[in-house]
């Protein structure tokens, strides 16, 4: 399918529907699978560290959480752009179902990452560079829920959210590079583009099997959510009477 | 691209790269306070104010470790390895990371000798993780003896 015919296709609420059924089931079973081996031998079977020892083995946790907070957060700026220049009716849906998933993986992030802290750094928080630009995730997340919340008119929430979410995607720059600009508590990046990480495969490969779990989870939640407010929003369409008149 | 929408793009490019310019000026205006820690160089160069509640980082240098053996008391010297070095002096349980060679962060005062009195110490890990017989086997990562280990 052409690239153009695709992008129109996915502002119809109705083919987004229709597609995105079987996608969900795929997804959801590629996250169990997935995050149960790499949770088990990351927990379980990956060696401990020779300075942290098992506390070590939060990392499994704390770093995919991590990740995917920051790129549930891209995606609601991309969602945003969307909307914002094209008024794609599903690119709202998406900036409203996305955002309770983000907000819980950065707090998990966070939770874990203070639980992390407690016994390697001698301390649960530190206002350094990387933890306080989290916490500033989290309040954004924060942030665009209670906005939608605040506005009755679908459509001005929408664009108020879409703002506010483009205007925060100049937080994840930041996060990232935190720990690289200013003198931080929080130790460097754990996975890299340009180099190998530092540490075994034996160590990484299962961190690398729960990364790709949470980002499949993150697309079966997702897609989940989005079906439900497809239906909700299009509830006085001829499509969705006949769906449920079928059922 | 339909003209009205090219228009609403660059509208909107225009809010995120000005915001992003907003706080990019901020943040450099900022700098020197978004750093945690004072390191060594600025510590012992007297850049770092004496008496206020400051946070000092470094590595702990090998063989400074003094433990007093009846309180709590333990002093160490913070280095940076390039030269610049302080003392700090601390009384409390240290976090299990504390060795030489680590590198920690104190939080507490500078005094006018040069010595600094921490209230908190925190160690930092880097995101080299290993499992113990690989870290036995490689050079630069040999096992020391911890220093604060009474039955020595």
């Amino acid at each position: 399918m052409p690239l153009k015919t695709l992008w129109h296709r996915m502002g119809s609420p109705r083919w987004m529907y229709q597609m995105s059924g079987s996608w969900v089931w795929v997804l959801g079973v590629m996250a169990t699978v997935l995050l149960i081996v790499g949770s088990l031998w990351g927990l379980a079977f990956a060696p401990a560290d020779y300075q942290q020892g098992n506390s070590f083995r939060i990392i499994y946790i704390h770093v995919p959480t991590a990740i995917v907070s920051q790129s549930t957060y891209m995606l609601l700026g991309a969602a945003g752009l969307v909307l914002l220049v094209w008024r794609m009716k599903v690119a709202d849906m998406v900036l409203a179902t996305a955002v309770p998933f983000g907000m819980s993986m950065t707090a998990l992030a966070l939770f874990t990452g203070a639980v992390w802290g407690k016994p390697t750094w001698g301390t649960w928080w530190v206002w350094d560079a990387r933890t306080t630009s989290m916490l500033v995730l989290l309040f954004l997340y924060f942030g665009l829920y209670a906005l939608r919340q605040a506005i009755p008119r679908q459509e001005t929430a929408g664009r108020a959210c879409a703002v506010l979410a483009l205007v925060g995607v100049i937080n994840i720059p930041i996060i990232k590079y935190s720990v690289d600009w200013w003198l931080t508590l929080h130790q460097p990046a754990t996975f890299k583009l340009t180099e190998a990480p530092a540490m075994p495969p034996e160590m990484w490969l299962p961190l690398a099997v729960n990364v790709l779990g949470i980002y499949c989870l993150l697309g079966a939640v997702l897609l989940a959510a989005l079906r439900l407010e497809i239906l909700r929003r299009e509830r006085d369409t001829q499509w969705v009477r006949e769906l449920v008149a079928a059922r | 691209m339909h003209p009205k929408r090219r228009s609403r793009l660059f509208v909107v490019l225009f809010l995120v790269v000005g915001a992003g310019i907003s706080v990019a000026l901020v943040l450099t205006a900022l700098n020197e306070n978004l750093n945690m820690f004072y390191p060594p160089e600025q510590v012992a160069g007297g850049e770092a104010p004496v008496g206020a509640q400051i946070r000092a980082g470094g590595m702990v240098l090998d063989g400074s470790v003094n433990r007093d053996f009846e309180t709590l008391d333990v002093s160490f010297v913070l280095t940076d390895y390039q030269g610049a070095e302080f003392t700090v002096v601390y009384s409390g349980i240290l976090p299990d990371l504390f060795r030489e060679g680590q590198g920690v962060i104190v939080q507490g005062q500078l005094e006018s000798d040069g010595q600094f009195k921490a209230s908190q110490v925190l160690a930092k890990h880097d995101e080299t993780y290993m499992p113990p017989e690989l870290a036995d086997l490689s050079e630069g990562h040999q096992k020391k003896p911890n220093p604060l280990n009474y039955d020595q």
